[in-house]
């Protein structure tokens, strides 16, 4: 097991009181493994993976759990040793490359500085294998592409800069927070076949972030649903997507359109928003939009149980 | 680039024969004043009014008083001040330029250094109560008025503690030149750089401080973190590059505007005569000719140091290159 997260639960002191942005997540990862983790906007994907990271710098967060990363524990590990991990075991591709990079530096500055921040190496020999990478992801001119600004770069050059970065240490693990999202479907496909390569030639463990469904189920080994800082459901890909089992995984999985037959006139939607981190519901958190919601789901919290594939409903468990 | 370069000079050529031009209309062309009696002075005998009025072309088109009032600036140097029976207006202006110069570059570098490891240590250590101090001390510096922290200062070093360890280096008040004493030239202006730049102080470590807190927020620096960067380098190489863009604005036209006569208040408490201190007399005796000089001489220097400033940020923001 390269990654073993366990009740992982992540608040913040607000002032009107303690919100539960993470409450009880727990997964693991193998080696070469592809994590799909699926959800609304504020379903704690993010944060969840932030706090991997260990990237959560607001001083009114409370990190509680345990995230253990080969055999080593993450959760209170001194910054500096923290640092000698992130971006050289553990890298991370953000959602939006017109902000993630800094615009008053080249390409290839951002990119040697990462090697050079982990790995003893010269200037030169940092700035190569800056070179290496670029056209592993796909640049045409990687010497040129170097010497570039950001703003230089047009949004899909920006994510594979960024992914470059990622990939500058070979990384044993890989955090992609939507990196798709921004970018043109053409360019997604690119950037999905991307982290295919890195899975089959690095064996990285990759946990891939998003809200697409589609990107999901032509990426990822195992899947795992998030709702309102929950997870509600993991299984593998054909799991999920030939027996869905969690009412919100169907919802979910309702709203794509179907490539062949008849479309809808309207595609389905879930009723209702996801519910306020401050206010959430009694019992179930899903209960209010739930169309098949009765008595239990309104008293107690359905937690999720072992076993491969498995969802966190009354229903399912009954 | 050159091609960059040569057009903001035609740029500030055009703005400086702009303000010459408005500044020449409001002294030589206001209805119903005559200038030639202004610059005549109080009493001026018929004869001297007469020589005023030919010299100056008060006679001929105002476009023809202009290109004589700009021919007696930049081509022969003789304009003349009559307020001051004769003293020629140009070299006076020269002389006067390297005190002020001496005093504005030496407090602005002062000022520059401290306020940015003020504005660093004051983000890094942000909510902390050093931060607290230093944001407290900051606007203390803003809150003194520089003509009576001068005095405060003259009052320490000059006369009460003189005679202790701590001032006995302090020199009289006045200017010496650097060519001809250098080390007479350091003593007599630190105690003026130093009372100029504790006003700037403030305000460019505030201001600092927030542009680096601003940019701390930034997403990239969320990136840099998640490099495994120290926090060091992040603040030092990523959140400070970006934050220095609003601060070199800032520096570009409160050095221009001191260089430009506005440090006239330190000058006088230090008996510095410099460009401040030569404006300031020239409004008071309504010395025409003597205002005319200084003001192009301010209007250059303040339309300079704009064009530095342009410069700066292209080398500081590789996204101004390109446009």
């Amino acid at each position: 097991m390269m990654l073993s997260v366990r009740d992982l639960r992540v608040s913040f002191r607000t002032h009107e009181g303690l919100v539960r942005a993470i409450d009880g997540v727990s997964f693991d990862l193998n080696e070469g493994e592809i994590l799909g983790v699926v959800g609304e906007s504020g379903s704690g994907k993010t944060v969840s993976l932030l706090a991997v990271m260990g990237l959560i710098t607001d001083p009114n967060a409370v990190i509680e759990g345990s995230i253990r990363y080969k055999e080593r524990e993450l959760v209170g590990l001194p910054a500096k040793e923290l640092r000698r991990l992130r971006g050289n075991e553990i890298a991370m591709i953000f959602q939006d490359p017109m902000t993630a990079l800094t615009p008053v530096y080249t390409i290839g500055w951002q990119i040697a500085e990462q090697i050079r921040a982990h790995k003893r190496v010269s200037k030169s020999q940092a700035l190569e294998r800056v070179e290496e990478l670029l056209a592993e992801v796909n640049f045409p001119n990687p010497r040129e592409a170097m010497s570039r600004y950001p703003h230089q770069l047009s949004g899909g050059m920006r994510q594979r800069a960024v992914i470059a970065m990622a990939l500058s240490c070979n990384p044993a693990l890989l955090v992609a927070d939507e990196p798709t999202t921004a970018l043109d479907v053409t360019v997604q496909a690119g950037i999905l076949d991307l982290v295919r390569k890195l899975r089959t030639t690095h064996n990285s463990a990759v946990v891939f972030i998003t809200h697409d469904m589609g990107v999901v189920s032509e990426l990822a080994d195992r899947v795992m649903v998030m709702y309102a800082g929950r997870v509600v459901e993991r299984g593998s890909r054909t799991e999920l997507f030939s027996a869905p089992q969690h009412p919100y995984t169907r919802a979910l999985l309702g709203s794509i359109p179907p490539l062949t037959g008849e479309k809808p006139r309207r595609l389905p939607a879930i009723p209702g928003s996801p519910p306020s981190l401050l206010r959430l519901p009694e019992g179930c958190a899903f209960g209010p939009r739930c169309p098949v919601n009765y008595e239990p789901c309104r008293t107690g919290k359905p937690t999720l149980g072992d076993g491969g594939h498995a969802a966190a409903c009354f229903r399912v468990q009954a | 680039m050159i091609y960059a370069i040569l057009r903001r000079f035609g740029q500030m050529l055009f703005v400086m024969f702009g303000i010459s031009v408005i500044v020449f209309l409001i002294f030589f062309a206001t209805p119903g004043s005559d200038p030639a009696a202004r610059i005549a002075g109080r009493n001026a005998s018929p004869e001297v009014l007469e020589a005023v009025r030919h010299n100056f072309g008060f006679d001929r088109p105002l476009y023809v008083q202009y290109g004589l009032m700009m021919k007696k600036i930049f081509v022969t140097g003789d304009l003349t001040s009559f307020v001051n029976r004769g003293w020629k207006v140009v070299p006076a202006v020269l002389d006067s330029i390297p005190v002020t110069l001496s005093l504005v570059f030496g407090a602005a570098v002062l000022w520059v250094v401290v306020s940015i490891v003020i504005g660093i240590v004051a983000a890094a250590t942000r909510d902390s109560w050093v931060d607290k101090l230093l944001m407290a001390l900051g606007l203390l510096g803003i809150s003194m008025p520089v003509y009576w922290l001068g005095e405060v200062m003259n009052l320490m070093t000059q006369s009460r503690y003189h005679d202790t360890w701590l001032f006995s280096w302090v020199p009289p008040l006045g200017y010496k030149n650097f060519s001809d004493d250098p080390k007479g030239w350091f003593l007599t202006l630190v105690i003026p750089w130093i009372t100029l730049a504790i006003l700037y102080i403030g305000i460019y470590g505030r201001v600092l401080r927030a542009a680096i807190i601003e940019s701390m927020q930034e997403d990239y620096i969320r990136t840099a973190r998640a490099k495994g960067l120290s926090e060091t380098r992040i603040m030092l190489r990523h959140a400070l590059r970006t934050s220095l863009i609003a601060f070199v604005t800032l520096f570009g036209l409160d050095f221009g505007a001191l260089v430009g006569g506005s440090a006239l208040l330190t000058e006088v408490v230090f008996g510095l005569h410099g460009i401040g201190k030569l404006t300031y007399d020239a409004l008071q005796n309504l010395d025409l000719p003597m205002i005319m000089a200084t003001v192009m001489y301010a209007s250059m220097f303040v339309v300079v140091a704009n064009a530095v400033v342009d410069f700066i940020y292209i080398l500081l923001d590789p996204r101004v290159r390109t446009s």
